[in-house]
């Protein structure tokens, strides 16, 4: 029992230095904000980085997944694969659009016709009809 | 009929049922926060050029509540430490701690959306500067509203006497028709309300509060000043007179008069506002509504589980650890939160 | 020995239901039926309502099968009434009209009636008893998520009766068009969504607890009814690739409640007007979101039925599986696979060349472990002497239709074939062949097999084959000729079938438009679904007789079968098993040299004489 009390007592200790490294980290997160690292796309980074490392904290620590069983650690590269192809694919999806000199995506103009008389008119992407 | 493994863990997968349980609901939670951020991110890269929002929100604000919920994230784990140390005082503590660091979040979020409710950007038919933020004037807007209840008050008495005396003559005329008055709810006042409002009660302009400061920045906005765009303290360079102190919200506004006709239209920071708001709001609004549900769950756990500890300690150690998990998860979504949208 | 249970449970039959009050706190009538936490009770809820919903999706499908046979002439019998609701005269079937029942078909069928059938229904009644577990492993959850779903059940068919009707803009709810619509049964439609997908993901987490937990001693996963790791599979599909969903289905329904821009761009011109939004959405993510979702949404559809057809075969082949783990092994990779093809559905919203070929690779490689499975069970049946009941006949039917149904999904996964069938009749012929001939007839196999379980007697065999020849007769005169129609350039979700495009001679002389004889198959279509309505009479009338009247089961397990299932007392108690269950063996053990009687069942202890035959597997 008291190597058990001990064990937490040592998991105490790592609580509250993972405590205090989030507050440092969230000043940090602040901080850096302000600071122009050259490229906004490097100043995304960077804010995007120290958060991902407090985020690994309190998923390692608190959450206790340094020391978890196989079953959950399966589950969870399930549910992060899948998130990183949603993700990652999408965002690529975006990049590769069909001609890159005419970006349809990023000028879009579309027309909905709902004319309250007949609404089935908005069925989407048909050709003309032809009429006889 | 008893179900197997709902204290002791399965020898072979070394989890106890609630534990399997709650990570595989912290998996869906991935798959819902992680389609949430990739539509962020479509959005913001797939934004016409100078329509994304930067730098709006209140840093000090999401600054505090980061910290409040790094402390409860702290306590409750504290909290389950106390448990297996059969010290339920210490645990109780701990956990009205966590409980409360949780409503102080959600109060905080709440003032904060409420500004955002009545934070308003104003476009004018001006050549220049025609585009600024701020609020409309408080005592204007008190006046505003009680022209209107007035005016409403007095001709539906009106219609009302109307109607009576008709109801007796011999109803050889119509009936008097109802007045009409356009819909005004006070709370967030649209473009269409304001012009309403205005033809309503015949007045011809509006008082609006003008942050001297410039509020916020268009990322990549054409000719906005881009060396400010991460400088929070410089934010304001474009108003040298007012640049001194830029966090102090507040205190440098400027009064405008502005004629009805001369407004383009106004938006408060709402959904409606911008797609950056129609996200803020969903994210945020989610998260806030995960808080709370923890919260009630954790606030459940230490009131009404005394007589579990007597009988059960194993099971309500489980409880607090399982409700710990989602706690964190919670606390780990914030964390990637405020600086997604506060800051970046 | 190896029936000891069975004989033990027989024997205290007759007595079980007086037991159970006994052993358990009495639970009255509310406890027992309606919000009971047992597995079975839910299973049999769920079943029940997802059946009566199979029916509504199919009633509002049989009246625009009238209108695009019959353009324009009134509808007989319910054409005032819906006039009455949502507008018209004389009994004609608006476009607006058609615009909804397309919609409500297609969201009642997929949400509220095949998955639920599948998944919730058959997976809550016969998962627990596979594995040997007393139950679910949260009981309440599962209870909440059965009352969630049917709130939003509610919520979804209920707004079919609101001032405006409801949803029109299909199942796939495409923006801006379908927050463009100004009426509210899109917003009813995306609150009940959003309250079924919190459902099922309760469904899902309570099925993979089970399924990890919950096996009874010696069940490893390599013991596990195949059944069950469909189930699995599925509960994992829901579980991480509905919540996208959830969280568009919310965006949806701020863009159409506080008039948000998510999914519509700048410059939307709504009938006419330029629209008053923000703008600087994109359209295209709700497909992507969407699609995410609804891709592993169709193995949603297909893999319990699939389950369900490798249990029903192996039993009626008594023998095993061929390649039982084959068969495990693809059903993960397809559930891992699914999740990365979404996007060809979407080859037509504009897409890079990099990207589409990425999607056409992995559409294609999904198609591998699909074939994979077919081929398996097509090879169980190689050389078995085959019992011809009626859930065999069903089990059967399901592997042709099937085969079509994925065979002609093939085209649709290439972009340059896509290109042409995309939204044809084509695409409707080819998931229906997945849906209907071949999920429904799962599904029947299913009610017929494990029917004199749940209420000890059997479904009447004779009214079974006429209901099977009859519905499989009729439901490929209903499809087989979609694909024609299709082929031939029949667009999906038009009001008049196709007449706007009929112009055999166009302005050079050529061909331009649908040939008449392409239209007129409409008119066999039509008379085939009202038949394949009438041919289900039998069959629901053989359900509900055979409750009370049907031939009594001789003993607990009628089919002779080796999983646990049918080693339970029939119908099996709260609690499920009346002996602690241990299982030695695979689950398909048929033909066992072992055995007198041609099968094992799992929980049979070996014995001494034959201790390598049981090794081996
Ligand atoms: C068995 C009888 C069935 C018949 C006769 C039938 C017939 C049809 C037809 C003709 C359409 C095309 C309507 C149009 O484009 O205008 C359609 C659409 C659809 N059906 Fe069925 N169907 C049946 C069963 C099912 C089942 C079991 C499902 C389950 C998933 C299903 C799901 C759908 C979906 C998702 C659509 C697309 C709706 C849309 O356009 O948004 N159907 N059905
Ligand atoms: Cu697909």
């Amino acid at each position: 029992m008291s190597d058990h009390d001990h064990d937490i007592k040592s998991h105490i200790r790592t609580y509250m230095i993972i405590g205090a490294a989030l507050f440092i980290g969230t000043i940090l997160t602040v901080a850096v904000s302000y600071v122009d690292f050259g490229s906004h796309a490097i100043n995304i980074a960077v804010g995007l980085i120290i958060a991902t490392v407090k985020a690994s904290l309190v998923a390692l620590f608190f959450m206790h997944l340094i020391d978890e069983k196989t079953a959950i650690y399966l589950l969870l590269s399930c549910a992060f694969f899948f998130f990183v192809g949603l993700m990652g694919l999408t965002i690529w999806a975006d990049q590769n659009p069909p001609n890159k000199t005419q970006n349809l995506q990023h000028a879009p103009m579309v027309e909905v016709t709902v004319d309250s008389q007949h609404p089935s008119s908005a069925s989407d992407s048909h050709p003309e009809p032809v009429h006889h | 009929m008893e179900i197997p493994y709902t204290v002791k863990p399965r020898p072979d997968t070394g989890v106890y049922n609630a534990k399997i349980g709650i990570w595989l609901f912290l998996a869906s939670e991935i798959m819902l926060f992680g389609a949430l951020f990739s539509s962020y991110i479509i959005l913001r890269i797939t934004a016409p050029e100078g329509s994304w929002l930067e730098g709006v929100l209140n840093v000090p604000i999401g600054f505090v509540n980061t910290l409040v919920l790094i402390a409860s994230s702290v306590t409750i784990v504290m909290a389950w430490a106390s448990l297996k140390m059969n010290n339920y005082k210490a645990f109780q503590g701990y956990m009205v701690f966590t409980v409360l660091c949780a409503l102080t979040f959600l109060c905080i979020k709440s003032v904060e959306y409420n500004d955002k409710f009545h934070h308003y950007e104003m476009w004018t038919n001006a050549e220049s500067n025609n585009r600024f933020t701020g609020h409309f004037d408080k005592s204007w807007l008190a006046e505003q509203k009680s022209a209107y209840k007035a005016k409403v008050a007095q001709l539906n008495a009106d219609h009302q006497k109307a109607l009576s005396s008709w109801s007796q003559s011999d109803k050889s005329t119509p009936a008097p028709v109802a007045p009409k008055f356009p819909e005004i709810t006070f709370f967030t006042l649209t473009t269409t309300e304001i012009r309403n409002l205005a033809a309503f009660l015949g007045t011809d302009s509006v008082v609006f509060e003008k942050e001297a400061k410039h509020a916020y920045k268009y990322h990549g906005m054409p000719g906005e000043d881009t060396h400010a765009s991460n400088d929070h303290a410089a934010a304001g360079a474009e108003d040298h007179a007012s640049s001194t102190s830029a966090h102090d919200d507040h205190s440098h506004h400027e009064s405008l008069t502005i004629p009805v006709s001369e407004i383009k239209r106004t938006s408060a920071f709402i959904p409606s506002h911008s797609t950056y708001f129609a996200i803020y709001f969903t994210l945020t609004g989610l998260h806030a509504l995960h808080v709370f549900g923890g919260a009630c769950v954790l606030a459940y756990f230490v009131i009404c589980n005394r007589k579990m500890w007597k009988n059960e300690p194993d099971r309500l150690a489980n409880r607090i650890e399982v409700g710990g998990l989602f706690w964190h998860f919670v606390d780990l979504v914030w964390i990637f939160l405020f600086p997604v949208l506060y800051l970046l | 020995m190896a029936h000891d249970t069975t004989h033990a449970s027989e024997a205290d039959h007759a007595h079980h239901d007086h037991h159970d009050h006994h052993d358990h706190h009495e639970l009255n009538f509310w406890q027992k039926y309606i919000f009971s936490s047992d597995h079975k009770v839910i299973g049999i809820q769920y079943g029940i309502v997802s059946l009566l919903f199979l029916l509504l999706g199919f009633l509002l499908m049989s009246c625009m099968r009238w209108q695009l046979a019959y353009p324009g002439q009134p509808l007989p019998l319910i054409g005032n009434f819906i006039n009455d609701l949502y507008g018209g005269e004389n009994g004609v079937m608006t476009p607006e009209i058609y615009n909804m029942f397309g919609a409500m078909h297609g969201n009642i069928m997929v949400f509220l009636a095949i998955v639920p059938l599948g998944f919730a229904a058959f997976g809550n009644y016969i998962v627990p008893l596979q594995i040997g577990a007393p139950d679910m492993a949260f009981p309440r959850l599962n209870m909440a998520s059965f009352w969630a779903f049917f709130i939003g059940a509610i919520l979804i068919f209920g707004s079919m009766f609101i001032p405006g009707g409801p949803a029109q803009a299909g199942w796939t709810s495409y923006s801006p068009l379908a927050s463009s619509i100004p009426t509210n049964g899109q917003a009813y439609w995306l609150i009940g969504l959003v309250i079924l997908i919190a459902s099922s993901l309760l469904g899902a987490v309570n099925f993979i607890a089970t399924i990890i937990q919950l096996r009874a001693p010696g069940m490893t996963w390599m013991r596990m009814p195949f059944f069950c790791w469909a189930q699995f599979v599925t509960a994992f599909l829901l579980l991480l690739a509905f919540p996208p969903l959830q969280v568009a289905g919310l965006m949806q329904l701020f863009d159409i409640v506080f008039d948000s821009s998510f999914f519509l761009p700048s410059g939307l011109i709504v009938g006419g007007q330029p629209a008053d939004i923000s703008g600087g959405g994109s359209p295209v993510l709700w497909q992507h979101l969407f699609w995410f979702l609804a891709h592993p949404e169709v193995y949603v559809l297909i893999l319990p039925a699939i389950g369900m057809i490798c249990e029903i075969i192996s039993n009626n082949t008594r023998r095993p599986l061929w390649g039982y783990k084959t068969l495990v092994f693809a059903v993960l990779t397809l559930g891992f696979l699914s999740f990365i093809v979404w996007a060809h559905h979407m080859y037509l919203t504009g897409m890079g060349t990099v990207i589409s070929t990425f999607f056409q690779t992995t559409t294609m490689i999904i198609s591998i472990p699909s074939v994979i499975i077919l081929t398996c069970v097509l090879l169980s049946l190689w050389g078995g002497s085959i019992r011809f009941n009626t859930p065999m006949l069903f089990a059967l039917a399901f592997l042709p239709m099937f085969g079509i149904g994925g065979l002609t999904g093939l085209p649709l996964g290439f972009s340059y074939s896509d290109l042409y069938l995309h939204d044809t009749y084509y695409v409707i012929a080819h998931f229906h062949y997945i849906v209907a001939p071949g999920t429904i007839f799962a599904f029947f196999a299913g009610i017929y097999f494990w029917f004199p379980k749940a209420t000890g007697r059997y479904m009447s065999d004779y009214w079974g084959r006429v209901h099977f020849w009859l519905s499989l007769l009729f439901m490929n005169l209903i499809f087989m000729p979609m694909f024609l129609q299709g082929l031939n350039g029949m667009h999906r979700r038009m009001v008049d079938g196709g007449a706007n495009y009929a112009s055999p001679v166009g302005p050079e002389g050529g061909v331009i438009g649908l040939l008449s004889e392409y239209i007129e198959l409409n008119q066999t279509i039509s008379i085939a679904a009202w038949c394949l309505g009438l041919a289900q009479i039998p069959f629901i009338i053989n359900f509900f007789y055979s409750i009370t009247h049907g031939k009594k089961v001789h003993s607990d397990n009628p089919w002779k079968a080796t999983t646990l299932d049918w080693q339970t007392p029939t119908p099996p108690p709260h609690g499920n098993f009346t002996h602690p269950v241990e299982v030695f063996r695979g689950p398909y053990e048929y033909s066992s040299p072992e055995s007198d009687d041609d099968f094992v069942p799992q929980n049979a202890k070996p014995s001494p004489s034959h201790q390598p035959a049981v090794a081996k597997k």
